[in-house]
């Protein structure tokens, strides 16, 4: 790992009540690499993610952004370190159009009136340098879009706030295969444009097909993180469903008991 | 660092298939708008079209100057009220004490006319004042306290009831005196030249507001209303304005030589600027859009960082206050205020132009004019039923039809909406 993560924790611990959810979990995020986060259900990646995103206040552990320690309390803070989520409920309004819900709540204006058309040319601008071309006008209510073209959106979204940290969460989940190619497709050029993204899938197609790294959590561990042209499809899913793949991943036996922080 | 970066060589993500911008492409799309479920106010307008040339033909006194006057001035109260509502129903909540909200407004004003002689302004900012306490309260129990605004509106209703009665001593009839009082909506007329200056300015500011976005549009390179719309909205404007000017600056008097009635009654003046002003803080802030917002998808405006809290409350201070205009009207429009200013079917009506006009129970949609076009209906079926003489019974159940008519096209253009995934 020769360059400075531009984000990485390390030593993150989560618990809700007496549940333990991350166990000091070491995380970094490369720019113009598609991290991909896998694991089973209930491994902790959406604690994860959210933990990063300023959702969860974290138990202990560190975070920087390239290099340098800072701390995050809230979604505000992330936001201004650049990091955006992009969750798998979308969080889009279907009554506003795509220049609507792209600029809620940070609204270009003039005075008291809205910008409309800086906005309008603004998103038209970020959905063309993401070179989407599958919505006819920037006007459509989003009700009227199909699922690919609302993640589409949702992306760009995130992006428009001049964000380097973009984070995914199963975002071909619920898409057809023309759409998930579509979604992918914006996946990667998301990282060729020097974002550092986190890719959270379950269907290792996806993960193979645009990821650089895979990182693996096995039951609120950090199993591997590795590069995606040093693994096997099959190393990924051992390391998902028994945390350990031949010498990656985790420690045979004991260390599930060691529950101290890393300081 | 690695924004994206804004070049102006990229082509438009709707390069190549932009839609034609001509007249007949702007109609058929509105025409897939309509058949696709989102018929805005249309169902309102054409309701209006059908029940002034029923009650017009079968009563032909209904399309005389009088009786045109007489529907502002009888519809402007609920007008005012359905206004605010439409805030409320933005968010898909209700407001069931509105009503009479607005008769305890109207009733601080009166009292402090007549029984602590205050001049008139004080008392309308007393009466304003109220409706927003009363707003402020309603919105916190619902956000702050989580109650469900059905049940604290509905005791509102019935508490606001209380207060009324309390207010005018168990039902005596306080009677409202003060001329600027009476002037907004029982005698006050603009003189017919201003009517038309008015007209006028307003007609070209119009233009002009229409005019300059375009040219914006068109200089940054973005697709552009048809000037042929343009021109169509501006002379319909035009012609609605000019005749409902001309017919209301007709004589109304039986006997204009003792006094002369003409002129627009200035209840309707005093609606347009509230209702233009509502427009904009509606269509053009950006507290208007987070309305909208938080009325479509509450879960994501709150992670957009939009205060949710703050606009659930705000929205019943602006329904609270708006039932306080339009309990002013009331009371200018009775001389008085009794225990039932703001009851009976003040509320029922205002909700029902509101719903009418085309805003959605279910919110994030809806305009300030939805009310206004509703409530114009709503005035229209209750003043022709008047002419007509028919009873009580038969026009309530009519106005429950129409309501009910009202709601299920509400309803039913949600599922073909939700079908052509328009909204």
């Amino acid at each position: 790992m020769a360059a400075t993560p531009l984000l990485e924790v390390r030593g993150i611990n989560k618990s809700f009540g007496p549940v333990q959810v991350l166990r000091d979990v070491d995380f970094a995020i490369y720019p113009g690499e598609v991290t991909a986060l896998v694991g089973d259900n209930g491994a902790g990646k959406s604690t994860l993610v959210k933990c990063i995103g300023g959702i969860h206040p974290i138990d202990s552990g560190e975070y920087y952004v390239e290099g340098q320690p800072v701390t995050v309390h809230s979604p505000r803070d992330a936001a201004q370190l650049g990091v955006e989520i992009v969750y798998q409920d979308l969080a889009l309004c279907d009554n506003l159009d795509i220049v609507q819900n792209m600029f809620l709540g940070r609204e270009r204006r003039n005075g008291l009136v809205l910008d409309e058309i800086t906005m309008e040319q603004l998103a038209t601008n970020t959905l063309a340098s993401l070179s989407v071309r599958t919505v006819k006008s920037v006007r459509q209510l989003v009700a009227s879009l199909s699922g690919g073209q609302r993640q589409t959106v949702a992306i760009a979204k995130a992006v428009l706030w001049n964000s380097r940290v973009v984070i995914l969460d199963e975002p071909t989940a619920a898409l057809g295969v023309a759409q998930t190619a579509q979604v992918l497709e914006l996946v990667r050029r998301l990282a060729d444009t020097g974002h550092a993204v986190v890719l959270i899938s379950h269907n290792m197609n996806d993960v193979f097909a645009v990821s650089d790294r895979i990182a693996a959590l096995y039951l609120g561990r950090m199993a591997a993180q590795v590069k995606a042209t040093d693994v096997t499809h099959a190393q990924v899913v051992e390391l998902i469903t028994a945390g350990r793949s031949g010498d990656l991943g985790l420690a045979p036996t004991g260390a599930e008991t060691v529950n101290g922080v890393q300081s | 660092m690695s924004n994206i970066v804004v070049t102006s060589e990229q082509p438009p993500v709707d390069a190549g298939q932009r839609p034609p911008a001509g007249l007949a492409a702007y109609a058929r799309n509105y025409g897939a708008r309509v058949r696709g479920g989102d018929m805005g106010a249309l169902p309102a307008l054409l309701g209006l079209v059908v029940l002034c040339v029923g009650f017009g033909i079968a009563r032909p006194v209904f399309f005389s100057a009088t009786n045109f006057a007489n529907l502002f001035t009888q519809g402007a109260a609920v007008v005012a009220i359905a206004m605010g509502l439409v805030f409320v129903l933005l968010l898909g909540e209700i407001d069931l004490s509105a009503g009479f909200a607005s008769g305890v407004c109207g009733a601080v004003l009166a009292v402090l006319l007549t029984e602590h002689h205050l001049p008139w302004y004080v008392a309308v900012l007393a009466a304003l004042v109220t409706g927003v306490v009363i707003g402020t309260i309603i919105g916190l129990l619902v956000a702050k306290v989580g109650i469900p605004s059905f049940v604290v509106t509905l005791a509102g209703f019935l508490a606001f009831q209380g207060v009324l009665l309390l207010l005018v001593n168990n039902g005596t009839n306080i009677s409202v005196t003060d001329p600027t009082i009476k002037a907004i909506d029982s005698d006050g007329q603009l003189p017919p030249a201003v009517s038309w200056v008015l007209l006028i300015l307003t007609v070209v500011a119009f233009a002009a507001v229409r005019l300059t976005r375009r040219a914006g549009r068109i200089k940054r390179g973005l697709v552009a209303e048809p000037l042929s719309v343009i021109i169509l909205r501006v002379g319909a404007l035009a012609v609605i304005g000019g005749v409902a000017v001309y017919v209301l600056n007709l004589e109304r008097s039986r006997n204009p030589a003792v006094v002369s009635l003409r002129g627009v009654p200035l209840v309707v003046l005093i609606l347009a600027v509230i209702a233009v002003l509502w427009t904009f803080v509606l269509s053009r802030t950006a507290y208007g859009r987070h309305i909208y917002a938080v009325g479509g998808n509450r879960e994501a405006a709150r992670r957009a960082g939009i205060n949710v809290d703050r606009i659930r409350i705000s929205v019943f201070v602006i329904g609270s206050t708006m039932a306080a205009v339009g309990g002013i009207i009331a009371v200018s429009r009775a001389n008085s205020v009794d225990p039932n200013t703001g009851g009976s079917n003040v509320l029922l009506y205002a909700v029902g132009a509101a719903v009418i006009g085309g805003t959605s129970l279910f919110g994030g949609k809806g305009r300030v004019i939805d009310a206004v076009l509703g409530g114009a209906l709503m005035a229209v079926i209750e003043n022709g039923m008047g002419l007509m003489g028919v009873s009580a019974g038969i026009k309530y159940a009519f106005t429950g039809a129409v309501l009910l008519l009202a709601a299920g096209v509400d309803a039913l253009s949600r599922r073909r909406a939700a079908a052509a995934g328009l909204r």
